[in-house]
């Protein structure tokens, strides 16, 4: 079992060298990413949920004198990630473009940062958590800068300098983590962390700050505000299956950062900086909600809409308590299919129609039939209509926020950030509901008499994504039983 | 385990699933699939409605200390509202075969349907809040989806958008609500919370404010002021969906929620209050509007929201169950008279205009007998269905003055503006080629018509009702309001009568009445100098203030602009990154390496 696990990062590294030495690229690819689901799949269904910690561990030591190994394994929660990020691998895998140049780099790339992100939800060791999500990074930036379009050198140039500044403040965050307990008891290895967390190693008067820089640095990855500007330009230009990867996948690494190392070691600290991460959250649901609204072209309103909602992870994150955090979990999911399926089809828009402006396009339901009803319910899903993952994990996060309060006392902080958040649930419908009916509905145009119904590899890759989102969200508890048991052993 | 409620809940949602994957290409047999599935949503709810109370239901999510539970609660309030929704339900699938023969997004719409009977049925069914939150929602959806049926023309998408959106911002009251009750009891399940509630201690301003904000979820369901302005424009949908929908069911599930969730509102007077006026005000403004409207659907639109007003006026004044009586009632003679109008507009290739149309008697006799019975519904004359109803309400009125006025003005007005619609549409001399061309509906169409017109006139009728609703008990003689009801009916119908008989063109110009109190426009208005202008705002700063000044500024300080630029100006993203790699690896290396 231990070794499928290794599979699911593996099978995508291996396959993405060899393209580089000369395997076929597409048929490598897909061979590669197909066994990395299957492999994710299989551990996901195969965590023994009743029994809840870390399984399937295999550890390999490098520095003795450190206590640095090469650790790994799965709970439910990395479990579930590892599943995300084999299905948006896959699905972005399998609708890249034909490129004229370079087209084995191109693949690679793709692969990398799959392998990169899968790499640092499955190592339980520090270093090498903290290496993966580096090795995803790089071709995600190479990709902007030379596979991607409109203003790409100048997107390229600020996501590179801004994650590179957000991974330093991560780095030492990481060190002074390393740092905080008695030398004799110093470790990389997560699960001996947090061990240590219960006798108090991590509660010392360095925690706060330690806690501080950790917050920024998986902040700024995860685009919270306001360190989030390095988003909307860089998603917009990507090459779809960047975009679908970085914004569905590789960004969940500061969550999940958040959720396996600074609060479980940290929970005091946490709770001590939680105004702070509710201001900053609010920033992201309310101003970047409107900033959205303002935005008139598709993609901008997607990658907007994504700075969003992470806005809600944030809340289910801040509020720490079970429901919350179990919210915010399940919601890591729902929007990293969500958000993936729908620049999947924006990229198939863009391809046709070359605009993705509103006031161009109009009526093309009559045309793209098919495209416009996945569409629709990625659009809905996303705005969290209930019978979709994203309306259940939202639940949580709502009720997470309202858990934290005395009853008759009024308003907390919780609370009043809770209420805004809802607000963003109508903030979402304006915005997206304006996006699809502008593109899709009203009259047929003259000008995009030309335009096509979806191809069927890019119909079936989206109806994975959206079966996905509705398989969970009829049935959240396929997740949430898998994710809870991890999140109760460190929240009492 | 009792399967009934589960097969009425779950055998439309399968013919929708079944539709939207496999029937989409064979239009026939969607639309049998639909209706189908709402006869046998029909025959378990019969079974349900002579059946015993109970409740039931299990885990959606079960987080140990927190549950989320999908279950039924059967009790009388239930079965007359399965009943008045399958059964409404299934006449209008039938007719719909008809009114959509040849539409060729048939599929699609019988989908909607299905989906929306699933919807409404978990609405009703519901025995917790968040339950009936989750199919509040996609009542919502569903609705959405049939308003913007004809998408490819231009007015429906709008119409469907504002009713989204407008529903979007009552349910958020409405989740505030939830979050609250939930937060201060610590449940969501209606039979605990009924019992809990007023013994929790909690203070009245508190009290108060959950109950306001549950009901906000029913002002934007069920279109009231200042919520109602996509009701009208609703009716850019296909005409059986306007009555199913946005007339006898959906559109009621406001004063059925108000009505389940009463214990919420019997502990503030404050509240009550509120819901009474609100209600009455929709009601008054409603009944205004429709005076002055040409569209046949609007002004049956308008009709509806003021006979909503009229039964959230009726939880207002503590008596939901009149309320739930007048729902009852209007469900049938609503439906009825939605139905008859899209039997004149099928009829006259979609003409709606009042003013074109004129002499349909004789052209479709059925459809004219079958809505001459409905207006007498809805103008409350005895003593067909809605006179029993109404004046209910308005004997329980009786020691507030001012909402009796109210009432007894609304009463008056809609006896005006339905003998106006119908001199107009129906008699007189046919004042369009169309009329001349017209003819009677296929039986289809007209079966439906006849069966809906049996309940709008008797059910009402003190010997028939009781078997449905527990009419409640009015102490004091009804003398009063029976008197003041029956002189408000004969003038309102007699001014109509007489005002428009044998005219070509409206007698009276208001046009307050007729731009809706022009409150669309000060809505757009609010919208362009608050959302807009904020969100234009926030694009602006995010685009050149955050990231403009601060992100490059801090770039160029922190990297050195020239350092930077030289990389860029190269091209040479490979090398940068390689150094990027580098440079992480060797600081960590020099941290650890240092302290040790």
């Amino acid at each position: 079992m231990s070794l499928l696990v290794h599979l699911i990062y593996l099978s995508p590294l291996v396959a993405g060298v060899g393209i580089l030495l000369g395997l076929p690229a597409r048929r490598t690819a897909a061979i590669a990413a197909v066994i990395a689901l299957a492999s994710a799949l299989i551990v996901f269904l195969g965590y023994d949920r009743a029994s809840s910690g870390y399984q399937f561990l295999s550890s390999l030591p490098l520095v003795t004198e450190w206590d640095l190994k090469f650790l790994v394994g799965v709970d439910g929660l990395s479990a579930t990630l590892l599943l995300l990020t084999s299905i948006v691998a896959l699905a972005s895998v399998w609708l890249a473009p034909k490129v004229q140049e370079g087209e084995n780099g191109y693949y690679a790339c793709i692969l990398f940062i799959a392998a990169g992100a899968a790499g640092a939800f499955a190592s339980l060791d520090l270093f090498f958590f903290y290496a993966f999500h580096e090795l995803a990074l790089i071709p995600t930036f190479l990709m902007i800068g030379i596979w991607g379009s409109g203003n790409r050198q100048s997107a390229a140039w600020k996501i590179t300098i801004y994650l590179s500044i957000g991974s330093i403040v991560l780095l030492v965050g990481l060190i002074g983590l390393y740092l905080l307990p008695s030398p004799a008891q110093r470790t990389f290895d997560i699960v001996k962390l947090q061990q240590l967390a219960s006798t108090g190693a991590f509660s010392g008067p360095g925690s706060r700050s330690v806690y501080f820089l950790l917050l920024l640095g998986f902040g700024t990855l995860v685009s919270l505000f306001p360190f989030h500007t390095w988003a909307p330009q860089a998603y917009a230009s990507a090459p779809v299956p960047v975009t679908m990867l970085h914004a569905g996948v590789l960004k969940k690494f500061g969550l999940y950062g958040l959720l396996r190392v600074a609060l479980p070691l940290m929970p005091a600290a946490a709770r001590s900086w939680a105004w702070l991460l509710l201001i900053l959250l609010a920033g992201n649901i309310l101003y970047v909600g409107l900033a959205t609204i303002a935005q008139k072209q598709l993609d901008l309103t997607l990658a907007y809409s994504s700075v969003m909602h992470m806005g809600y992870i944030f809340l289910g994150i801040a509020s720490y308590n079970v429901i919350g955090l179990n919210g915010a979990a399940l919601l890591m999911f729902a929007h990293g299919l969500s958000i993936a399926a729908l620049f999947a089809m924006s990229g198939e828009l863009r391809k046709q129609t070359v605009t993705l402006n509103y006031l161009d396009l109009g009526g093309l339901a009559t045309n793209m039939p098919t495209l416009s009803f996945v569409f629709g319910l990625a659009t809905f899903a996303s705005i969290g209509l209930p019978g979709f993952a994203n309306f259940a994990s939202e639940l949580l996060v709502f009720f997470g926020a309202f858990k934290n309060s005395t009853p008759g006392a009024g308003f907390n902080e919780f609370q009043v950030v809770g209420t805004i958040a809802l607000w963003g649930v109508v903030i979402s419908a304006v915005y997206m509901l304006r996006a699809y009916r502008a593109i899709f509905m009203g009259e047929r145009q003259a000008r995009w008499q030309m335009v096509k119904d979806m191809p069927l590899s890019l119909g079936w890759t989206v109806m994975l994504l959206v079966a996905g989102l509705l398989i969970v969200g009829l049935v959240p508890r396929t997740v949430l039983d898998a994710v809870e048991p991890g999140i109760r052993l460190f929240v009492k | 385990m009792n399967p009934s409620p589960w097969i009425i809940l779950f055998a439309p949602f399968i013919s929708a699933v079944v539709i939207a994957l496999l029937t989409e290409k064979f239009k026939k047999l969607s639309s049998y699939l639909s209706v189908a599935a709402v006869a046998i949503s029909f025959v378990f709810s019969l079974a349900v409605f002579f059946g015993p109370d109970a409740t039931e239901g299990f885990n959606w999510i079960d987080l140990g200390t927190f549950q989320v539970k999908i279950g039924y609660l059967i009790n009388d309030l239930t079965r007359l509202m399965l009943l008045v929704v399958t059964g409404v339900g299934l006449l209008i699938h039938i007719f719909s075969i008809g009114y959509m023969s040849d539409d060729r997004g048939r599929s699609r719409y019988f989908c909607g349907l299905s989906l929306f009977m699933f919807s409404m049925l978990g609405i009703v069914l519901a025995n917790n809040f968040i339950m009936m939150f989750m199919f509040w929602e996609l009542v919502g959806f569903s609705s959405y989806l049939l308003i913007g049926h004809w998408f490819y023309r231009p007015a429906p998408p709008a119409a469907a958008n504002k009713a989204f959106l407008a529903n979007r911002i009552g349910d958020f009251g409405f989740m505030l609500g939830i979050l609250l009750v939930w937060s201060a009891s610590g449940t969501v399940t209606f039979d605990q919370l009924s019992g809990r509630w007023s013994t929790l201690g909690l203070s009245p301003g508190f009290m108060t404010a959950v109950a306001l904000l549950i009901f906000c979820g029913a002002i934007g369901k069920s279109a009231q002021f200042p919520l109602h302005v996509w009701l009208p424009d609703a009716m850019e949908g296909p005409t059986p969906v306007s009555a199913l929908i946005h007339a006898a069911t959906m559109v009621a599930a406001g004063v059925f929620m108000l009505a389940r969730t009463y214990f919420l509102f019997q502990p503030s007077a404050t509240a009550l209050g509120i819901v009474l006026w609100i209600g009455l005000i929709t009601s008054l403004l409603a009944a205004l509007m429709a005076t002055q409207q040409d569209d046949i659907k609007r002004v049956l639109a308008y009709s509806t929201l003021s006979q909503l007003g009229l039964m959230f006026a009726a939880v207002g004044l503590g008596v939901p169950q009149a309320g739930m009586f007048h729902l009852f009632t209007h469900a049938s003679f609503k439906a009825l008279l939605f139905l008859g109008a899209g039997s004149v507009i099928h009829s006259l290739h979609h003409e709606q205009n009042i003013w074109q149309m004129g002499g349909l008697r004789k052209k479709m006799p059925v459809t004219f007998w079958t809505f001459f019975f409905g207006t007498l519904a809805l103008i409350a004359c005895p003593p067909f269905s809605g006179f029993w109803s109404k004046d209910e309400i308005l004997a329980f009125s009786d020691r507030n003055i001012s909402a009796f006025l109210a009432i007894a003005a609304v009463t008056f007005l809609t006896a005006f503006y339905m003998s106006r619609l119908f001199v107009v549409a129906f008699l007189g001399e046919p004042r369009s080629d169309l009329v001349d061309h017209a003819h009677e509906s296929p039986g289809v169409m007209t079966i439906p018509l006849i069966l809906l017109s049996i309940p709008a006139c008797i059910s009402g009728l003190p010997f028939i009702a009781p078997a449905f609703i527990k009419v409640p008990e009015h102490e004091g003689s009804p003398i009063g309001a029976f008197t003041v009801s029956l002189v408000a009916v004969a003038a309102g119908a007699a001014s109509g009568y007489y005002l428009y008989k044998g005219k070509n063109k409206d007698s009276i110009d208001i046009p307050l009445f007729e731009h809706k109190f022009y409150i669309d426009e000060v809505y757009g208005g609010l919208i362009k100098w608050t959302q807009d202008l904020l969100a234009n705002v926030s694009g602006f700063v995010d685009r050149w203030v955050i990231d403009g000044t601060l992100v490059r500024g801090l770039g160029g300080l922190t990297w050195g602009s020239g350092f930077a630029l030289r990389f860029l100006q190269i091209g040479n993203l490979q090398a940068y990154a390689f150094l990027f790699g580098a440079g992480v690896v060797l600081l960590l290396y020099f941290i650890l390496f240092g302290t040790k």
